[in-house]
């Protein structure tokens, strides 16, 4: 007997190949879309995004093709709530956030999945490029595609309840699927950037809920080199959109190096003083098996793997990186690897 | 469909033809639609000539609600009861966006009634500017039957044209177009046995809206488009089995609901059971269901082979509070709590025994899984 699988369909291909993988492998499977937006033409235009009706149409087309039963969930409280609201949150407070991840944590795999498994469902199956055996979350097949640092976050429970159809495949796997298979979101876009903000200006975005509040840029030294219209609208290890008219006595480009959100200040320096070797986390999630051979670290969703080595202290961990890194902000998750498997993750308090 | 629908239907598609045309074929054809005409005016107490065929109900109440409205001018009190069909209601609220009409909801009582004096305040606050009056004969979602005769009584007696959207009416209650008192009747074809995409505006005579399509004028020039004779056979055969099973379907479904009824309210302590509890269509159920999410409880009764309906979706799916549930008076975690049971010609006592034997457990774990 199959499980009872509620499977997350945003209307894009890889959910829909992945509901349908686990539908074939006789499952009782259901699709869900989830509505993020209380008012959803307010979101994305287009089929870029994860909110519109449009996608939402998609998905239930999908649905059909597929030949399961096909729900809409209006998740747009607990997303205002525990994703936007956070994020601005976040930027408000100096930290840059990772929606996504936030987006995982918070809803599909806790308010989403808390839902299904009281409505009698297994598991909540989505279409991440990640794989997931026996509980174990490691790297997706397509290194350009893996998904596993905004799942990295989720705790043992949490995987134990989730399902990953698509880890083994490459993206291009998944799209000659879903054109076999007859699903027409085959050649639909892939979806980029952050799906609430509508135009992918996210410094408008944070300006018209932050406001504006003109602050100093300051070097190293304290010496007032610009001014900014708000410390929110910056990222650590930011070098575009700094509008310092007089150059650095170096003539070399300058970078954010940190933001302090009392004072509204934000600090520029050179590339060099942001490399950091030492970051100072705050509760880790530990989520992977005990394995702590080839351990790595990714600071940030696509980026850069570190050799590292780490160590618990009482109410955080501190990873010492192999080699300096660059742009490490704070709010960011560092997701630990052994291999390419998860072995846990903790958010980034401050790196030096 | 009924039978006696689909072989209407279907001798007609066989032998097309238009039938505004002069020739052998068109002469035919239009034979057929006008008994098709002759047919729906005697089950409904109208004549022929009141009879204006339209793609569907939803034509037809944009035809009667934004069609007097346009020819009462520059009258401009738009009065159409707080629980009406989205095929009256967005009409009438573009009216009042787009055409400076002054929309006003008729309130409506806890069970959905809209009572004589309401309608009578509402008119007698400046009788003189009111363009129209639309009031629903059933209400598709509680089930709630208005006192239509005594409400187009009070309209008539200021001279208003009064419309009724009797689409849940026909076939379910005794429906006279004539005794009515109405000057314009909305009704459909699939909700009484016939086909989608076709149905009717009773329209007295003399009385003539501004069409809202123009162009041949096939329709005593109040709506044009040429004539669908296979689905318009399809909708008369419909309508004249419907209405003549009327009394004995009633009798059936009544037993059947009230039955549900009884059996619901044992089986889950708490239901509430919405809609006025006697003046109600035989086929309708519709409960409240305490702590538990409409959508929830419908994913699970679907998954045991019920089938329901929550309220009405908007475009996105997502289901929003009941405007019907909400106008009676209920809260909105109450509204999206509710559930209606739909008995119609092929329900039988084995689906009640069905949906009993499920309902407890799905509603257990609906109140578990919470209001989301």
């Amino acid at each position: 007997m199959g499980l009872r699988v509620l499977a997350a369909m945003s209307g894009g291909v890889d959910s829909a190949v992945a509901a349908a993988r686990i539908a074939e492998a006789g499952h009782d499977v259901t699709g869900v879309h989830l509505a993020l937006s209380a008012n959803p033409q307010s979101h994305r235009t287009g089929a870029r995004g994860c909110c519109t009706i449009e996608d939402s149409r998609d998905a239930r087309r999908a649905a059909d093709v597929i030949g399961i039963p096909f729900y809409v969930w209006d998740m747009a409280e607990r997303f205002q709530r525990d994703v936007i609201e956070d994020f601005v949150a976040e930027y408000a407070a100096g930290r840059t956030p990772n929606p996504c991840l936030r987006c995982n944590e918070k809803i599909k795999f806790a308010a989403v999945l808390d839902r299904a498994l009281a409505l009698g469902f297994d598991a909540v199956a989505t279409g991440h490029h990640a794989r997931l055996s026996d509980g174990v979350l490691s790297r997706s097949v397509d290194p350009a595609k893996d998904q596993s640092y905004v799942l990295g976050v989720l705790t043992r429970e949490q995987l134990s309840h989730a399902i990953f159809p698509l880890g083994d495949s490459t993206k291009a796997e998944v799209r000659e699927e879903a054109a076999r298979r007859g699903l027409t979101v085959a050649d639909k876009p892939d979806s980029h950037d952050i799906c609430f903000i509508a135009d992918g200006d996210t410094r408008g975005f944070l300006a018209q809920r932050l406001g504006a509040a003109e602050g100093p840029i300051v070097d190293q030294g304290g010496e007032v080199v610009g001014s900014h219209q708000g410390a929110h609208g910056f990222t650590v290890g930011q070098r575009k959109g700094l509008r310092i008219d007089r150059p650095a006595p170096d003539g070399r480009p300058r970078y954010v190096l940190s933001i302090e959100p009392v004072s509204n200040t934000v600090t520029v320096g050179p590339r060099s003083a942001l490399e950091v070797t030492t970051i100072t986390c705050g509760t880790p999630v530990w989520n992977g098996p005990a394995g702590r051979d080839d351990l790595t670290v990714q600071l940030r969703a696509h980026g850069e793997v570190y050799p590292c080595r780490f160590d618990e202290t009482g109410d955080g961990l501190t990873i010492e990186l192999g080699r300096p890194a660059t742009g490490v902000a704070a709010g960011q998750a560092a997701v630990l690897y052994s291999g390419t498997t998860v072995i846990g993750s903790a958010t980034i308090v401050s790196a030096a | 469909m009924l039978p006696e629908a689909i072989e209407a239907m279907t001798e007609q598609l066989k032998r097309p033809g238009n039938a505004s045309s002069l020739h052998a074929t068109g002469r035919r054809v239009r034979r057929v639609v006008e008994e098709s005409r002759e047919t729906i005016a005697d089950a409904l107490g109208a004549r022929p000539s009141e009879v204006v065929f339209t793609s569907g109900g939803t034509e037809a109440d944009n035809l009667a609600v934004k069609g007097f409205y346009w020819s009462r001018r520059p009258r401009r009190r738009v009065l159409v009861s707080a629980v009406e069909h989205h095929a009256v209601l967005d009409p009438a609220h573009w009216l009042g966006d787009a055409q400076d009409a002054h929309v006003e909801l008729l309130e409506v009582d806890e069970h959905g009634r809209v009572h004589p004096e309401t309608l009578r305040a509402a008119i007698e606050r400046d009788p003189d500017d009111v363009a129209l009056v639309s009031i629903m004969w059933a209400n598709n979602e509680v089930g709630t039957v208005q006192p239509i005769h005594v409400l187009a009584a009070i309209a008539h007696d200021h001279g208003i044209p009064f419309h009724t959207d009797a689409v849940q009416a026909v076939g379910q209650v005794p429906v006279s177009f004539t005794g009515s008192g109405a000057d314009a009747l909305t009704l459909t074809g699939h909700k009484v046995g016939g086909p989608i995409g076709v149905g009717a505006l009773l329209l007295a005579r003399g009385v003539t809206p501004i069409p809202v399509l123009h162009g041949g004028g096939q329709e005593r020039d109040v709506r044009s488009g040429t004539l669908d004779a296979p689905a318009i056979a399809g909708l008369a055969a419909a309508v004249a089995t419907a209405v003549k099973e009327q009394e004995a379907t009633a009798r059936r479904l009544g037993a059947l609901r009230d039955d549900l009824i009884r059996r619901v309210r044992e089986a889950v302590p708490g239901v509430v059971l919405n809609g006025d509890p006697v003046d109600r269509l035989p086929g309708n159920v519709h409960f409240s269901f305490p702590g538990c999410e409409g959508d929830a409880l419908l994913m699970l009764l679907d998954a045991k082979g019920v089938e329901c309906s929550t309220g009405s979706a908007c475009s996105a799916g997502v289901a929003q509070p009941s405007h019907v549930l909400l106008a009676m008076g209920a809260d909105a975690a109450a509204a999206r709590g509710s559930l209606r049971f739909s008995l119609g010609h092929t329900s039988t006592s084995d689906d009640v025994d069905r949906l009993i034997e499920v309902l407890p457990a799905a509603v257990e774990r609906a109140r578990r899984a919470g209001l989301g």
